[in-house]
């Protein structure tokens, strides 16, 4: 069984169609990129998968693990192992990254059934996560995110995943607003995770991306279709004669 | 147009019960006399109403409609309920000073080993037989305010704390207010709080209700003094039972160089007022006002503050939180002003109202009136709901929907309630704003 499965989707934001069809199938231990154009519906497919409210599915399905994924909740999906690093992480005031991972981890496992973190050991974790994406630990005692640079709220978000441990990481523009050092320190750590049981999906705009986090599948999106698939070297292919040619097909 | 009309009959049932509580009322001559003109005052004016600015968003005709009368001295049964309540609110490591039903209760009170420098009183010890300046001092708050009028009229009992020159106390000072009454009644209670130059304290001001508590009111008053170069810290929690009044005034004025940090929350009562005034008479003394509202169901809770600049080099900060449920109202007036010779004066406030639901109403005003050329003063307001992009964040991490509101709610209110410096007191605060967000289920 795939691991992501998704078939013919069609959503809809207010009155206008933004997917018009769209599939997608992710085996576990598999990188896919989602390369397009601004406006292709990118973004708009991973907070579909995320379960963030204001779209609406008209037609098709999203599964995971042969489950429907959009009759679930996006607590539940997060505790199933669904996990969107957001393109731009939002800033918490008043609450401390710290009380915000705790929470966050012991509400899915919490869900999954699992036992809750006990202190000690959920400070453990944090420390060895953190040491190994360079985070420092009084960055954690701050409030989520509040006075970050762009790379460090980046960070932040592959934090999450090295902590919750997800099945499927959608990575929207992971890219966006980082110089060169910050990108390759944030690709590092998504390298670190993956794993044969685990899957990622890269969004991004610009190739630069994948020449750190190597994919094993390119897909072209343009108005919300996907146009074109093949293997890594079709990224390359698109840098040197860019989009306009998939515009037209389209 | 019967506006007259109601005046008159609430002024009238409120003489008959003024003159059936007179004899219970302490202090001769001075103090009698005052109260006369006191209750002549507040006869005159009223419960105030809506068209009463400062009172527009709190009309007391329309949400009090009349003043109970006087409750009577809590009887042995009373006293048994009141302890009960008194021990389940009880804070660890404070001095408890006890009201029972608008009366001192010994019995209740941690009275031993006071520190040296410090002493204890009651205010109906003070009304009979305290010196003429302290009685002055008592009864300075003016008859303008109605509801002020009306507590200086009727004032039964309170406490009357003095801490003397250097004296700094380590242990909290804890007013409880307790009702216990099966009969719906009023109680009047005034406080007073004089520190010395170069002291400090900690104040803690609570409200609460005994098992079977019915319909009272609370009116309650608190002066306090702060001497040269002294601090004092306050924090008010009202906890009172959902169908009680709590109309409640302070009057506070600081000397030079001296520090108030005072906040309050409110989660308790039907309907309540705290109205502060905070005069700042001495140079390079700060004041920090902060406070919380919780509130729900069909709650009202108003928080008016002004906040006087009389002198140079003075600092004021306000921080004001307020999380509206369900069909509550919460209202923050807060008035600055900066008289003329009040130069390098620094102003700041701050009022945020979170509300949960539709029908949910905060109704925000901040003032500012500066008569002086070269400050810093600044204010903003807003309202708003939960931010949708970081609840998304949130339950996309895992968190249920009530789960991210809950955190959001917490952050939200957790910047004033940082401003208690005291630990155990902070502590109190947060456990309070968790029991309250809990009950949300």
């Amino acid at each position: 069984m795939s691991l992501l499965e998704v078939k013919d989707l069609k959503v809809r934001v207010e009155e206008r169609e933004i997917l018009h069809g769209l599939s997608l199938t992710v085996n576990p231990g598999e990188v896919h990129a989602i390369m397009g154009p601004n406006g292709s519906g990118k973004s708009t497919l991973s907070h579909v998968i995320a379960g963030k409210p204001g779209y609406e599915v008209t037609g098709g399905e999203i599964l995971f693990r042969g489950e429907d994924l959009l009759e679930m909740s996006p607590d539940q999906r997060a505790a199933k192992g669904v996990f969107l690093a957001f393109q731009y992480p939002v800033e918490i005031p008043g609450v401390t990254t710290m009380n915000f991972l705790r929470t966050a981890l012991n509400a899915q496992r919490r869900a999954r059934g699992e036992s809750e973190f006990l202190v000690p050991d959920f400070l453990k974790k944090v420390r060895n996560v953190a040491a190994s994406l360079n985070i420092p630990m009084d960055m954690l005692k701050r409030g989520v995110n509040v006075g970050f640079s762009g790379g460090e709220k980046k960070r932040n978000e592959i934090l999450q995943m090295a902590l919750f441990e997800p099945a499927v990481c959608i990575l929207d523009e992971m890219d966006s607003g980082l110089d060169i050092d910050a990108l390759r320190v944030a690709a590092d750590g998504v390298n670190a995770l993956r794993s044969p049981d685990r899957a990622m999906v890269v969004i991004t705009h610009y190739q630069r991306l994948l020449n750190y986090i190597v994919p094993d599948f390119v897909h072209v999106m343009s108005k919300g279709r996907v146009v074109k698939s093949g293997g890594k070297e079709l990224a390359l292919e698109l840098e040197a004669s860019g989009y306009a040619q998939f515009e037209d097909a389209a | 147009m019967n506006v007259a009309l109601v005046k008159n009959e609430t002024a009238s049932a409120l003489s008959d019960s003024f003159a059936l509580a007179r004899g219970r009322l302490p202090g001769s001559g001075k103090v009698a006399s005052a109260r006369e003109a006191a209750f002549a005052a507040y006869a005159q004016a009223g419960l105030p109403h809506r068209r009463i600015e400062d009172w527009k968003y709190t009309d007391l005709r329309a949400l009090m409609r009349d003043v109970l009368p006087l409750a009577a001295a809590p009887d042995a049964a009373e006293l048994t309920r009141a302890a009960a309540a008194a021990k389940l609110h009880a804070i660890d490591g404070v001095r408890r000073l006890v009201l029972v039903d608008g009366v001192f209760a010994p019995q209740l009170s941690d009275l031993g080993g006071l520190e040296k420098g410090v002493s204890v009183r009651t205010l109906r010890e003070a009304l009979e037989a305290g010196d003429a300046a302290l009685q002055a001092q008592l009864l300075a708050p003016d008859n303008a305010n109605p509801m002020v009028a009306l507590n200086s009229a009727m004032m039964t009992d309170g406490v009357v704390i003095d801490i003397a020159d250097g004296v700094v106390l380590t242990q909290p000072l804890q007013i409880v207010h307790i009702a216990s009454g099966h009969v719906p009644a009023a109680m009047f209670t005034r406080s007073l709080l004089r520190l010395g130059k170069n002291a400090g304290a900690t104040l803690v001001e609570s409200y609460i209700a005994a098992e079977g508590a019915k319909a009272y009111q609370v009116h309650d008053s608190l002066i306090i003094a702060i001497g040269n170069n002294s601090r004092l810290d306050h924090v008010r929690l009202n906890e009172d039972g959902r169908d009680a009044f709590n109309i409640s005034s302070a009057v506070v004025s600081l000397g030079a160089h001296a520090h108030f940090n005072t906040f309050g929350m409110m989660s308790g009562a039907g309907v309540s007022r705290y109205q502060a005034t905070i005069a700042i008479a001495g140079e390079g003394s700060k004041v920090e006002t902060n406070g919380v509202n919780l509130l729900n169901g069909k709650q009202h809770a108003d928080t008016t503050l002004f906040m006087d600049h009389a002198v140079p080099n003075g600092a004021s900060r306000e921080i004001f939180r307020a999380v509206v449920d369900d069909r509550a109202h919460s209202v923050f007036q807060g008035r600055i002003i900066v008289r003329p010779h009040a130069q390098k004066t620094d102003a700041k406030m701050m009022t945020r109202a979170l509300l949960l639901s539709d029908e949910a109403e905060a109704d925000n005003k901040p003032e500012l009136e500066i008569f002086a050329d070269d400050v810093t003063c600044g204010h903003g307001a807003t309202t708003g709901a939960l931010d949708e992009s970081l609840l998304f964040y949130l339950r996309a991490r895992g968190l249920s929907e009530k789960e991210a509101q809950a955190l959001l709610i917490q952050a939200f209110v957790g910047e004033a309630i940082e401003t208690i410096v005291n630990d155990g007191l902070r502590e109190l605060a947060i456990a309070a704003a968790r029991r309250w967000l809990e009950a949300r289920g």
